[in-house]
């Protein structure tokens, strides 16, 4: 079986190609002995420029290959992966993946899909990729650096980076199960500096896309400059309590982590804060998500997933309702629920484990300045810093460092920094009284379609 | 025996310059490494790899011109040397010739982790498991992970050098969650080095039981404080907090781009003159010490604050050569498939006089900060964020309630001046530092030293 709408034969066959490694490498661990065996690989070429000052300061074109493989004794396995994918390095990969099987303790939930297959997850190929010479992708990252630097107040554009791949994935299993697909990406950044001395801000910004045609240069750069100017001169606040309304960027940062929190896996192993909530309110009306493996455009959209099961989409929170959490084959089992395709793969350099695909957070209505408006008076935070050691995630207490303006009289007034805002995942998200819009697709917190979140009331600290 | 000859490093680097370039050079690695978990009592997840390649770098000018390649096959190197050469349009400029690269291991490796059976990391897991399990009955999850890595690399430039070195670093983690009536609070301890198995091998009873017990004594926390406070930051991993609001800061990339608030204050007063600090990737045995580092620049010690002023920044080969000076050893990068960056060794302060009784006796109101679950720094405008995993109030000159969920926020120009103390008891810690998309070892560490006034973002009123 192979997935994915394959229009050009030299691409189909090197997913072919790579399928073909998969299965060989399954066959032979089989023919060693292994009761079960899964491998999965991947072949990639990207391209990543980076310019400053109006010149190229690093060119990168690389391409990589790799296969990782689990040896299954009953429901425990054994992996092991290698770049060497000739038959001397195969044969060697089986030994290592066994050699590890030896001491996994028996697993009663754990072993391959009962059921694999493939979703429609898009088109997830551009064939433009390819039309795009060096030169082209140059002049589109010193498009981007200079439509930042000619922002107002800006002193310096200190990073402009694009990149690009394009990648073929393949798995096969000893139940007979094969697939790959092929998908392209392109995504670019600027990081500008507005102000000089203790004034200065720096903002970002970016786009991803499926190709660098899709990518809007001046919009990317404009950002960066814009989200710089904003912030310029920021001072340290007084502590308060007031609303928040929190930008698109630092939306997303919470709902990656807060997704990584419905991770069965989390769940069952006590180390989410939703354990034992499924079907209770953990969220208001206004707050709905959904983790969506299929979803058109979604950077993290694939037909299956790290184990073969097929993507699709899982709907997290709803009516406030906290709906299910998400599963790969062992945390199903376990819980007696089906698999929600979120076994996730790194990179072939580790064995599968759940993780969120595309979280989407359902966009309401009213920009950053329309939320301002609504408020009255509070706290726009354009940008968290320290998400990861200021959250417990058990219970859910954060403590964050944050930078933003002050919302005064409906208007976004006095840019502030070195503040934190601090809450519980679960009071935040029961206080969230509007989701705005437009939602775009965010890689922060994995891959997120976010947009600005107004909360009710947050505790800040500043001086 | 070496990865590749010298012979094919040098036809490999006359290519890469056969359209022009200042610099250029062949990387090539050998990787392998194991790792395992432990979790509610199970050993899982047994995983080993493999993996080899190679980089070509032409730095021309200001610019980096870079390729990567899976494996060490002759024509391919020779293929990624023709494709990264393209870039350029000068002249071909002939390489110095290249011998055998000598072999730097400088840091002991008594028991290879290799060379021992799996079954003895497995037991290392459960041992750490029943001594966490024993600290008390709070203990409700135990999660155990070992891990290893063996590293051989070898570096050629068109400057003639030829240099190889060899990097073992096993490191051993324990994570605690501990549960009484409703409330949950979790621990976590690490020990690791570039060396052997010796390591950890005695390790778990140490590592596991302060994983639990901060653990435990989370449970009893109070809410942090809020505002602003003198803050005693403890030995060890409080040394992240150096690390992230001066280190990256010195980091000649960050600096040269006047991305970084310490751009054009070397020689600066910083803080007291009893404060010192290092970047020493030569600490024998040390979680950041190589033998060279990823240009084949020998490891050195770099005093970076020299009696409270600005002593020197952080260089690899690129950036070294813009200012004029040699590299400082720094040039570091994740693996083949990416670019050297300035990057730390093991960064820490110099031990000073003080006892840590005398930093705590004298604070009438403060927060003592043992330990961070992390932190960040934006190094333009020096602003960091950290979340304290272990802390106590400090309360009439002595450790009263633990806290949790305190974060500390501040500046680091005007963290460092505010030091007003510290003691003797240096150590360094294990950490993984991200930068540029590359995560590398990283030793963080410091005596326990006091910072006058820290803002204190907490949880509490």
């Amino acid at each position: 079986m192979s997935a994915g709408a394959a229009t050009n034969g030299g691409r189909a066959n090197a997913a072919a190609s790579l399928e073909c490694s998969a299965t060989a490498a399954v066959e032979a661990a089989v023919a060693a002995g292994a009761q079960d065996a899964e491998a999965w690989a991947e072949r990639s070429t990207g391209t990543q420029i980076r310019v400053y000052g109006g010149a190229v300061e690093s060119l990168s074109e690389a391409g990589g290959h790799g296969l990782g493989l689990r040896v299954f004794r009953g429901g425990a396995f054994g992996y092991a992966y290698t770049t060497d994918l000739g038959r001397e390095g195969i044969e060697a990969l089986v030994g290592a993946a066994q050699a590890a099987s030896l001491v996994a303790d028996p697993d009663e939930f754990g072993g391959l899909p009962a059921r694999c297959g493939t979703a429609d997850a898009g088109d997830l190929h551009s064939p433009a990729l390819a039309a795009w010479s060096t030169e082209r992708k140059v002049e589109l990252a010193l498009e981007i650096e200079r439509a930042a630097r000619a922002g107002e107040g800006i002193s310096q554009v200190e990073d402009t980076v694009y990149s690009d791949s394009e990648s073929a994935t393949a798995i096969a299993n000893s139940r007979g199960f094969s697939a790959s697909y092929e998908a392209t990406s392109a995504w670019a950044y600027a990081s500008a500096f507005a102000g000089e001395g203790e004034d200065l801000m720096t903002g970002l910004g970016m786009g991803l896309a499926r190709e660098p045609g899709e990518l809007d240069a001046e919009a990317i750069g404009t950002e960066a400059a814009e989200r710089a100017r904003a912030l310029s001169g920021a001072r340290q606040p007084k502590s308060r309590r007031c609303a928040v309304v929190l930008d698109t960027f630092v939306a997303a940062s919470f709902v990656g982590f807060i997704g990584g929190m419905l991770s069965a896996d989390a769940v069952q192993r006590g180390r989410s804060l939703f354990a034992e909530h499924e079907g209770e309110e953990v969220a208001s009306a206004a707050f709905q998500l959904a983790d969506d493996g299929t979803a058109a455009g979604g950077p993290s959209s694939s037909p299956f997933d790290g184990e073969g099961s097929p993507s699709e989409r899982t709907q997290l929170i709803e009516g406030g309702r906290l709906q299910g959490f998400l599963h790969d084959v062992r945390t199903a089992r376990k819980a007696d629920r089906e698999p929600t395709g979120n076994a996730a793969r790194g990179s072939y350099r580790g064995p599968p484990g759940v993780s969120t695909t595309n979280l989407i957070l359902e966009p309401g209505e009213g920009d950053v300045e329309a939320l301002a408006r609504t408020t009255g008076e509070g706290l726009y935070v354009a940008d968290v810093a320290g998400l990861h050691s200021g959250v417990n995630p058990v219970s859910g207490t954060f403590s964050v460092g944050a930078s933003g303006r002050l919302i005064e009289g409906g208007e976004l007034a006095a840019p502030v920094r070195e503040i934190t805002i601090a809450s519980d995942l679960v009071s935040m998200l029961k206080a969230v009284e509007t989701v705005g819009a437009p939602a775009r697709w965010v890689p922060f917190g994995g891959s997120v379609k976010a947009a600005p979140l107004l909360v009710a009331e947050m505790s800040v600290s500043g001086a | 025996m070496t990865l590749v000859a010298p012979e094919l490093a040098g036809a490999v680097i006359e290519r890469a310059l056969r359209r022009g370039g200042d610099l250029g050079e062949l990387y090539v690695e050998d990787r392998g490494g194991f790792s395992v978990t432990l979790d509610d009592g199970r050993v899982e997840r047994p995983q080993s790899g493999s993996e080899r390649g190679a980089s070509v770098r032409v730095v021309h000018g200001e610019a980096s011109y870079f390729g990567h390649v899976d494996g060490l096959a002759e024509p391919d190197l020779l293929a990624l040397a023709d494709s990264v050469s393209q870039a350029l349009r000068a002249q071909a400029v002939a390489p110095a010739s290249l011998g055998e690269p000598a072999t730097a291991r400088t840091h002991a490796v008594r028991e290879p982790p290799a060379a021992v059976d799996v079954e003895r990391k497995a037991a290392l897991l459960h041992a750490a498991d029943e001594r966490a399990r024993s600290e008390g009955d709070e203990v409700a999850q135990v999660t155990a992970s070992y891990g290893e890595s063996v590293q051989r690399i070898e570096v050629f430039n068109s400057d003639g050098r030829a240099a190889a070195d060899e990097r073992t670093r096993v490191r051993l983690g324990v994570q605690v969650v501990a549960r009484r009536d409703g409330r949950v609070e979790t621990g976590h301890e690490t020990r690791g080095a570039h060396g052997g198995f010796e390591i950890v091998a005695d390790a778990p009873n140490d590592v596991a039981g302060s994983a639990a017990r901060k653990a435990i004594a989370l449970l009893d926390a109070v809410d942090a404080p809020t505002g602003r406070l003198p803050v005693v930051v403890g030995n060890g991993f409080g040394g992240v907090l150096l690390h992230e609001a001066v280190g990256h800061g010195l980091e000649a990339d960050a600096v040269q781009k006047r991305a970084s608030i310490y751009a054009g204050r070397l020689g600066d007063q910083l803080a007291e003159p009893f404060v010192t600090a290092y970047d020493d990737g030569r600490r024998p045995n040390d979680w950041g010490s190589d033998g060279i580092d990823d240009e084949g620049t020998p490891t050195r010690m770099t005093k970076v604050i020299d009696g409270g002023r600005l002593s020197s920044f952080l260089y690899d080969l690129v950036r070294a050569r813009k200012d004029g000076v040699e590299s400082t050893g720094n040039g570091r990068r994740e693996s083949f498939r990416y670019l050297p960056v300035p990057r730390m060794t093991n960064t820490y302060f110099a031990p000073g006089e003080a006892s840590v009784e005398d930093l705590i006796g004298s604070v009438e109101n403060g927060l003592y900060a043992v330990s961070f679950g992390g932190g960040q720094v934006e190094p333009a405008t020096g602003d960091f964020v950290f979340g304290a995993s272990e802390a106590y109030l400090i309360e009439g000159g002595k450790v009263t309630a633990p806290v949790r969920g305190a974060t500390l926020i501040g500046n680091g120009i005007e963290a460092l001046a505010a030091i007003d103390g510290i003691a003797d008891d240096l150590e360094i810690a294990t950490g993984y530092c991200g930068k540029a998309g590359q995560r590398v070892a990283a030793g963080v560490g410091q005596p326990h030293v006091r910072i006058g006034e820290l803002t204190v973002g907490g949880t509490g009123a």
